[in-house]
């Protein structure tokens, strides 16, 4: 009982906090005309509101506790020179701003929004334009990044930052923010047991989603699309990527998902939709592949022989040119219960399993993953002759790669 | 020159291999979508017929064609006609005639079921194609007077465009490897009308796979407005040549 009234009393603290704070107000006719002296005179907690117009303040400071809102999304021009918002303090929010122009720099990474090392952070309904990377966080813990939309124009990978750039930081929330134009949508490296969701990320010259040593994250139904190089997950366990759509992710080395060195995986649910490669498997072991749909890519799934123990099974492969490709004759991975349109057999007892195990792998796709240029053959009549005859003799194809209970019919999802 | 080429349709019409041909395609065409509700698998078997079944019916009907008419030619050079009028008109007629024979077989099953950029582009290389097979088979038909040989020798023209250019394309492919041979590729594949329309239906049905490293080659040319047009132009010349080489045979020639 004692311990609930302490609980009590805590929470009434907590919340108590927000009642004394003041409302700071900035904007032509208000105390003040520029942000930063606003923040500079507001105490812990206060409110800084902020009048439509336009702000040019050359990086705006904040070091104390804040709530910074934009009503009706006043301006903040970088003029092409500054970061526009460093947060250098614990429990800030930024509400409501269009971030515009930030500098570019080889040396420095210049952010729309910056985040230093600190925790509970709060970046909710900005629209960054033009900037350079557009919300960085480097060493911060528990924030959130919700419904921002960035854009940014730059033509080479080197003129350009990450949109949203999350270094060494830890249980994230990132949702429904809406990225464009930048070198990489999400980039996360050291990023621990966060959350991905809802997000779109859509035409970036590099990856869509880049992350590298962040363990424990999940990743749903978050949209993926024309990014030029798809999305990449290097040298990660525990990753989670369910409902996600990863949509028409073109070129050589261009991949719906790029695995290597993941471990402990599991991918559900997703859609992969026109790529060049759907999901390419680079020494990833143990990860569960389960109940996704692929359709019209060029090779749904490519798996290195370097890749131990993963399991696909209960998906469905419509209309991709192939279906899975591979480089050796080793195969430790399990292709068991999933629907193959290319599937031709048949099912005696009616239990809706083909009775004829399914051998995915083509003998035209051995031929070009050894020569691609081959590629120009593909459907030719000699390629057609290639593949009936080594359905009745298998000689170049691993023998071991098999459907043993291939589906008659696609599967619901 | 029009009275002939009527002449000629009208006798191909009463020659009921045409009529069995169009019931063939038609019914194949049907059968295809209708046993698939997904369309592309439905394309993809027609993509078969259209690159070997239709070449091989066009040469062969047509060389046969020709010689069974050798009669009603000779009678025609005996009167005042140019002969390069009664060649042409052999030759429109019977392309008529089979391109019709298409059409209504493959061209009306693909644009009920199918209508996108594949169906239209299958239909449009099967067209391209059996005029190709039908100038081809008169040049095969003018040289030589043995009619077994002569049905012969297209044939072995059918054999060696469907299937042993492509083998000869894969021995240079891996006997070169090493070299970059892409842009020879782009320049073999114009070689051969059936690999041209093969891979413009490609671009178009397995766009993903293509974009890879050297389908991406293929893609920036074929895919390409220049690269569409100037695939037509050879496409065209594929017509355009046979014929002209067939008519300077004919003219000559000694009937």
């Amino acid at each position: 009982m004692k311990s609930f009234l302490l609980c009590i009393g805590f929470m009434c603290g907590v919340y108590c906090i927000p009642i004394h704070a003041a409302i700071v107000y900035v904007g032509k006719g208000h105390a003040y005309v520029s942000i930063q002296q606003a923040v500079t005179a507001a105490k812990n907690g206060d409110t800084v509101w902020v009048a439509p117009g336009i702000y040019k303040e050359k990086n705006i400071i904040i070091e104390k506790p804040l709530v910074l809102l934009g009503e009706n999304y006043p301006v903040i021009d970088g003029e092409h020179t500054y970061q526009m918002i460093s947060v250098r303090a614990n429990e800030v929010t930024i509400k409501g701003f269009k971030l515009i122009h930030s500098g570019t720099s080889s040396l420095i990474d210049i952010a729309g929004i910056k985040v230093y090392d600190v925790k509970n952070i709060n970046i909710e309904n900005n629209v960054l334009e033009d900037t350079f990377f557009g919300i960085y966080l480097q060493g911060a813990t528990n924030c959130i990044i919700k419904n921002n939309r960035l854009t940014a124009y730059a033509k080479t990978d080197q003129q350009s930052g990450n949109g949203i750039h999350c270094w060494k930081c830890d249980s994230l929330n990132i949702i429904g923010n809406m990225v464009t134009g930048h070198r990489d949508g999400i980039y996360f490296e050291f990023v621990t047991n966060s959350l991905i969701w809802k997000n779109r990320s859509i035409k970036n010259s590099r990856y869509g989603l880049h992350f590298m040593f962040s363990h424990n994250d999940a990743y749903i139904a978050n949209i993926f699309q024309n990014n030029s190089a798809g999305v990449s997950v290097m040298f990660t366990h525990g990753v989670k990527m369910f409902n996600n759509v990863f949509e028409d992710n073109w070129g050589d080395g261009c991949y719906g998902i790029f695995l290597k060195e993941i471990t402990d995986s599991h991918i559900s649910g997703n859609t992969f939709l026109r790529n060049t490669t759907a999901i390419f498997f680079e020494g990833a072991t143990r990860v569960l592949v389960e109940k996704n749909t692929f359709i019209k890519n060029g090779w749904a799934v490519k798996i290195q022989a370097n890749s131990i123990q993963n399991t696909i099974t209960h998906n469905n492969f419509l209309a991709n040119s192939f279906d899975i490709a591979t480089n050796g004759s080793l195969v430790e991975n399990t292709f068991n219960k999933n629907y193959w349109d290319k599937y031709e057999g048949y099912d005696l007892n009616k239990d809706g399993v083909g009775d004829v195990p399914y051998h995915p792998v083509s003998m035209f796709s051995m031929i070009v993953a050894e020569n691609p240029t081959a590629m120009i053959l593909f459907r030719s009549f000699m390629a057609t002759l290639f593949d009936k005859t080594e359905k009745i003799l298998p000689s170049l194809t691993p023998e071991n790669l098999v459907d043993k209970f291939p589906y008659m019919k696609p599967l619901r999802l | 020159m029009i009275k002939i080429i009527k002449h000629v349709i009208a006798d191909i019409l009463r020659n009921k291999i045409v009529i069995a041909y169009t019931i063939f395609l038609l019914a194949i065409g049907m059968s295809v979508f209708n046993l698939e509700d997904n369309t592309t698998k439905g394309l993809l078997s027609l993509l078969n017929i259209v690159l070997i079944v239709v070449p091989l019916v066009c040469i062969i009907f047509s060389t046969i064609y020709v010689y069974n008419s050798a009669e009603f030619v000779e009678l025609l050079v005996s009167q005042p006609l140019q002969r390069k009028h009664i060649w042409l008109s052999l030759f429109s007629g019977i392309a008529l005639a089979l391109t019709l024979a298409f059409f209504i077989g493959i061209g009306i099953p693909v644009l009920l079921y199918s209508f996108t950029a594949t169906g239209l582009i299958l239909v449009g290389v099967g067209l391209l194609l059996t005029t190709i097979f039908v100038a081809i088979a008169l040049l095969a038909a003018v040289h030589t007077r043995d009619k077994a040989k002569g049905i012969g020798i297209a044939v072995l023209l059918w054999l060696y465009f469907s299937l042993l250019f492509d083998g000869l394309i894969l021995f240079i492919l891996f006997q070169f490897s090493d070299y970059p041979l892409e842009n020879l590729m782009l320049v073999l594949s114009a070689l051969n009308p059936v690999d041209m329309g093969r891979i413009l239906i490609l671009l178009k049905m397995d766009v993903s796979a293509l974009m890879g490293y050297t389908g991406a080659i293929f893609q920036n040319f074929f895919g390409t407005t220049t690269g569409i047009i100037s695939t037509l132009l050879v496409m065209l010349l594929w017509i355009v040549l046979p014929m002209g080489f067939s008519l300077r045979k004919f003219k000559r020639k000694d009937l």
